[in-house]
């Protein structure tokens, strides 16, 4: 019989610094976890762990650049003698506005973002924006009155911010983008006709019968009728269709 | 021959009959051209601060995205574009100590040292085209319109960036002759219409607008030919308040000279875009029968 040994991997301590202060993390974590191994708590500052939400936002310095870093706390792993600080939010004015009384035109943008117009093009945000997009660009676009453009351009936008945070002309970016990203939904991309008719049948009715009947239902009558429903089979071809096609 | 072209904001939207009137004309004459496909406003205003280097950023970041296209020029068709990107080129050419805190600062873009060509409309037409072959397209020769032609200050003015000689220039009046325009010479064609006085002093730009159109008037001209959306504002769209303020003046016709030349060259007449002008304006081509005439 072989002597099985257990072998205790333990990873590299790196010295990080957060908030000015050293500390030595394992290598492998991320800067959340790396401040979470630390000993800080989040409160506030974390969201869903899995880089889409903008909550985490940090910058960071290395040693040896004069450039500023940043990424997704959740998302970045630690490098040696980073410089940290997390900017969990950034005060940013979001103009207010009934959205149902705008029309499209790119004059109702300028009008509630007149500081578009302060824009020099100096590119801050797109080389802080931990998302990678080009936020100087859809700015550009939108002082040209392309909402689309801009639409298109800011589509990764998590609202982190941070692109706020670093703007001379003082810009809410995000919250421009967030506008001009409604627009684009609501008047300058084609509606789907099907769907109105949906809403249309729904709206008139078609499913009441059937969730009537569903509310009162006993627990073991809707566990038989759920296990008894009809199933697109495994090897089904591309022209199967359901018996009651109740969906379409 | 293919051309980069840079159109600036303004032309995507209050001035779309000054950018499409033009490109139908590219069009017509076999130039073919490619929109910038990243560009970003120019600035507008070149800033006459020795100092000012952050507002070069944005007009050598647009001549950074010809070279990245690939072209060696840009045509500009806004004469406030023209002169910003011009200046800040001729800037990048000849300031060393400049060009590198510029290129500094700018450490993501590739380092510029003015090796694009900034041409605008007018003298584009005049050297790549010739007045001969412009001529050649004309198929509906503005005849017996007597046609002021309106510089403003921006194609002629510093001299280093100006389209033709700063206190003297002809290169307008010439292409308008070659499109069949009866021409009126006016002393003010080469002076300021206001220009963003607009926004500080509106009555004093007024003034001195009134005063250029009512010369163009006296030297005996119906209608006149611009360059300049800023200029189409201070003396177009600011006409009704002039009739109303000043006894004598009388309405004077608008239009963007690449309006004229879409009109002479028989282009299709959705690309002019007349409903962006003064009402009197589209009156004054159906009353010379132009619209008519190319339409059928």
């Amino acid at each position: 019989m072989t002597e099985v040994k257990a072998v205790e991997i333990k990873a590299k301590l790196i010295p990080i610094y957060i908030m000015g202060k050293k500390y030595e993390v394992p290598e492998t974590l991320t800067i959340m976890k790396a401040i979470e191994y630390a000993g800080y708590q989040y409160i506030r500052g974390c969201g869903c762990r899995g880089g889409v939400c903008g909550a985490c936002s940090t910058v960071y310095r290395k040693p040896g650049s004069y450039k500023i870093m940043s990424g997704l706390a959740c998302q970045t792993v630690v490098e040696p003698e980073m410089y940290l600080t997390q900017i969990p939010f950034y005060p940013a004015i979001r103009s207010t506005y009934t959205f149902e009384k705008l029309t499209g035109k790119p004059e109702e943008v300028f009008d509630l973002y007149h500081e578009l117009f302060r824009c020099v093009a100096c590119n801050a945000c797109s080389k802080v924006c931990p998302m990678d997009v080009e936020v100087m660009d859809y700015i550009a676009a939108l002082k040209r009155g392309d909402i689309k453009a801009a639409a298109e351009i800011s589509f990764d936008c998590i609202q982190c911010g941070l692109c706020a945070s670093r703007c001379m002309g003082e810009l809410p970016q995000y919250h421009i983008a967030q506008l001009a990203r409604r627009i684009n939904g609501r008047y300058l991309t084609p509606q789907a006709e099907h769907l109105k008719t949906m809403v249309a049948n729904i709206e008139a009715g078609r499913y009441q019968e059937s969730l009537t009947g569903l509310k009162v239902m006993d627990i073991n009558m809707l566990k038989e009728t759920y296990t008894a429903r009809e199933m697109e089979p495994a090897t089904g071809g591309e022209d199967w269709i359901p018996k009651e096609n109740i969906g379409l | 021959m293919k051309i980069s072209y840079y159109p600036g904001c303004t032309l995507k939207t209050k001035a779309k009959n000054l950018e499409s009137s033009a490109l139908a004309c590219l069009d017509a004459l076999g130039v073919e051209y490619e929109e910038l496909p990243r560009w970003n406003c120019c600035g507008a205003v070149y800033s006459l601060s020795d100092d000012d280097l952050i507002h070069l950023i944005a007009p050598v970041r647009d001549l950074i995205r010809v070279q990245e296209q690939g072209f060696d020029t840009v045509l500009t068709l806004c004469s406030m574009c023209y002169n910003t990107l011009a200046r800040a080129n001729e800037l990048m050419k000849n300031d060393e100590v400049k060009r590198g805190t510029i290129n500094d600062f700018m450490d993501e873009e590739p380092d510029y040292k003015g090796e694009i060509k900034v041409v605008h409309f007018l003298d584009f037409i005049r050297d790549e085209i010739g007045w001969d072959k412009l001529k050649a397209n004309v198929k509906n020769p503005l005849n017996g319109m007597k046609l002021a032609p309106y510089y403003g200050c921006t194609l002629l003015r510093p001299g280093d960036v100006s389209i033709d000689k700063s206190n003297s220039p002809v290169v307008f009046e010439e292409c308008m002759e070659a499109l069949g325009a009866e021409i009126v010479k006016f002393p003010k064609a080469i002076e300021c219409c206001g220009s963003y006085q607009v926004l500080g002093n509106p009555e004093a730009a007024l003034k001195v607008s009134n005063d250029i159109i009512t010369e163009a008037t006296a030297f005996g001209a119906e209608a006149m030919a611009l360059t300049c959306p800023l200029c189409d504002y201070n003396l177009g769209h600011r006409q009704e308040e002039m009739l109303k303020k000043y006894e004598g003046t009388k309405a004077l016709p608008m239009f963007y000279f690449t309006q004229l030349m879409a009109v002479a060259l028989g282009v299709d007449p959705e690309n002019y875009n007349l409903d962006l002008n003064q009402a009197v304006s589209q009156e004054f081509l159906k009353g010379k029968n132009l619209l008519e005439k190319v339409s059928t």
